[in-house]
């Protein structure tokens, strides 16, 4: 199954991973491998625990069975200070952008800097506005994150995410609610920024066919285990007929269109009593 | 039947768990405190937060709060002909019990619901898990200097309003109905002692201080970050800690006096 992992090297290591909210059971023993320097993308039904998944994959939460390996480290298992020295060298971009509110978009970049480092203010606003530059919103850097559009404040997170110089970063539903312009821009910067920087991208998204174009790799996670792996183009091939109902949207087949209900004409003339 | 008891003892450990997790929190804002101090322009940012947007209200408040004193203690004094303690027993009034539980009431109100709804919309925005991926702690960053700045704030404001209380029971006491201005000011300064009036005063505001911001910032931290979970965070800092302001007034008035 995972063609390209087995001989290149791992950068996420997600070995028999259980998690739970509550009563309900998120990963039941999920296995997946996340190739280093590639774009790889995790898709699956929206509620599936995507979102969770990166949470724990950054250390946010805890598994409670299985194990997430980081770069040769057990993300669980790592004291708070070591935890903080690997967060450093992940960026994470949120579904909304996650911009602090209270400060414009040139200390919202500069911030990851000026928490981290000792460099000279003159040095942070180089880096600032370089980064700033390669997302397209040098312009931008006086305005709070309240006068953005969406798809800006993600680009502006983004430049954020890859201050420290980070050697992976993660993307929450990056697409989601982006318009087609703001959507292209968004693929191009994902698909440049991996390539120029030498990254290891991941990407959470149900948006398929543009995460499919950009990606080297494909996961797909579903009732918290994964479905099926493997390149865009091994995966339009499958033979599942889960896989393909979910990568063409199909509005019925092995998912019911309808959530499982009593008898409808049962329902509907039997029972007036009790609606 | 049982079904009542179940949701009784639920209702219950529900209780205990949030009380826990507050405790926790506390903590743990505690031992950030350190890290917080390091960033003291954080610290002067929420004091004007709190403490300077609370002052207008604060002073208004303690101007009526005095002045409504200074009638009704008049005419109640005028009956024994003791007018003349009118200034002990507005200034009595305001430094003992009113400074502190009013000044707390309404910063609960003004300043404590303001640090939830913002504290809540930095989780329901994913601000708080994106400072924690950045490897930034939100305790150093965000609660601690909260704490800090109410934990100011609040025996500065309830000093304010007790002085403002005085200055408008001379305005209505003396300048409106004729009480002796020597007569106010010296039977104020021989009835108010240092320790036991100003000084019991300060440590209230300053437990109430402690207090509100403690279940502010906590209501915000804990909320469920949607817009509902966040209104009703609100609504929670404000019931609560006005509760616990009186509550807890009772208790330190029968300790102190
Ligand atoms: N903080 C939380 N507390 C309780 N349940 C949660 C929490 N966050 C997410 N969940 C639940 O976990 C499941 C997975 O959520 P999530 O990871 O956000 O899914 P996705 O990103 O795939 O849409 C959902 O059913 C959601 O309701
Ligand atoms: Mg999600």
């Amino acid at each position: 199954m995972n063609t390209i992992t087995e001989n290149g090297s791992t950068l996420v290591r997600i070995k028999d991973l259980h998690f739970q909210r509550g009563p309900k059971r998120i990963f039941r023993g999920l296995n997946a491998n996340i190739p280093r320097g590639q774009i790889t993308t995790i898709m699956g039904p929206s509620g599936t625990g995507k979102t969770t998944l990166l949470k724990l994959i950054g250390g946010q939460i805890k598994p409670s069975q299985g194990s997430i390996e980081v770069d040769g480290l057990n993300v669980a298992s790592l004291g708070r200070s070591d935890l903080f020295a690997l967060r450093k060298r992940m960026g994470m971009l949120f579904q909304s952008g996650a911009l602090l509110t209270d400060l414009t978009v040139f200390d919202n970049v500069a911030f990851p800097l000026r928490e981290h480092t000792k460099l000279p203010e003159s040095l942070v606003r180089h880096l600032v506005l370089m980064r700033l530059h390669a997302v397209g919103l040098r312009g931008a850097k006086n305005l709070f994150p309240a006068e953005l559009s969406g798809g800006m404040a993600r680009r502006v997170a983004l430049a954020r995410a890859l201050v420290l110089d980070p050697m992976m970063i993660m993307y929450d539903e990056p697409f989601t609610g982006q318009d087609p312009i703001s959507m292209g821009m968004l693929l191009e910067l994902i698909k440049t920024v991996n390539n120029a920087l030498q990254l290891t991208s991941i990407i959470v998204s149900h948006d398929i066919q543009e995460a499919m174009s950009i990606s080297d790799y494909v996961i797909i996670v579903s009732d918290g285990v994964v479905v099926e792996a493997g390149s865009p183009a091994q995966l339009k091939g499958s033979t599942s007929e889960w896989v393909q109902q979910f990568l063409n949207g199909l509005a019925d087949g092995p998912v019911p269109f309808q959530l499982a209900a009593p008898d409808y004409a049962d329902e509907l003339f039997n029972s007036a009593g009790d609606a | 039947m049982t079904n009542w008891f179940q949701r009784f003892g639920a209702a219950w450990i529900t209780v205990f768990e949030r009380l826990g997790r507050a405790h926790l929190f506390m903590l743990q804002m505690l031992l950030a405190l350190p890290g917080t101090f390091r960033r003291f322009g954080l610290i002067v940012k929420q004091l004007f937060a709190t403490g300077v947007m609370t002052l207008a209200i604060i002073l208004v408040a303690g101007l009526f709060v005095g002045m409504v004193l200074a009638l009704q203690g008049y005419n109640t004094l005028v009956g024994f002909g003791a007018e003349e303690s009118l200034g002990a027993l507005v200034a009595l009034t305001l430094v003992r019990e009113l400074g502190p539980v009013v000044t707390g009431l309404l910063f609960a109100g003004r300043a404590g619901s303001a640090m939830t709804a913002e504290i809540g919309l930095m989780k329901a925005t994913e601000q708080l898990s994106g400072l924690e991926m950045m490897a930034v702690d939100p305790f150093q960053r965000v609660f601690s200097p909260r704490m800090i700045a109410g934990f100011i704030a609040l025996p500065a404001l309830a000093a304010m309003f007790s002085a403002v209380g005085v200055l408008g029971g001379h305005l209505v006491g003396v300048e409106l109905l004729g009480v002796d201005a020597g007569a106010y000011w010296s039977q104020m300064q021989s009835a108010v002692g240092f320790e036991h009036d100003v000084l019991n005063g300060l440590i209230k505001s300053v437990v109430f201080g402690f207090v509100v911001c403690w279940i502010a910032i906590f209501e915000g931290a804990d909320c469920i970050p949607t817009s509902e979970g966040v209104s009703s965070a609100t609504t929670r800092t404000v019931v609560y800690s006005s509760l616990a302001v009186l509550g807890l007034d009772f208790l330190l008035t029968a300790l102190m006096f």
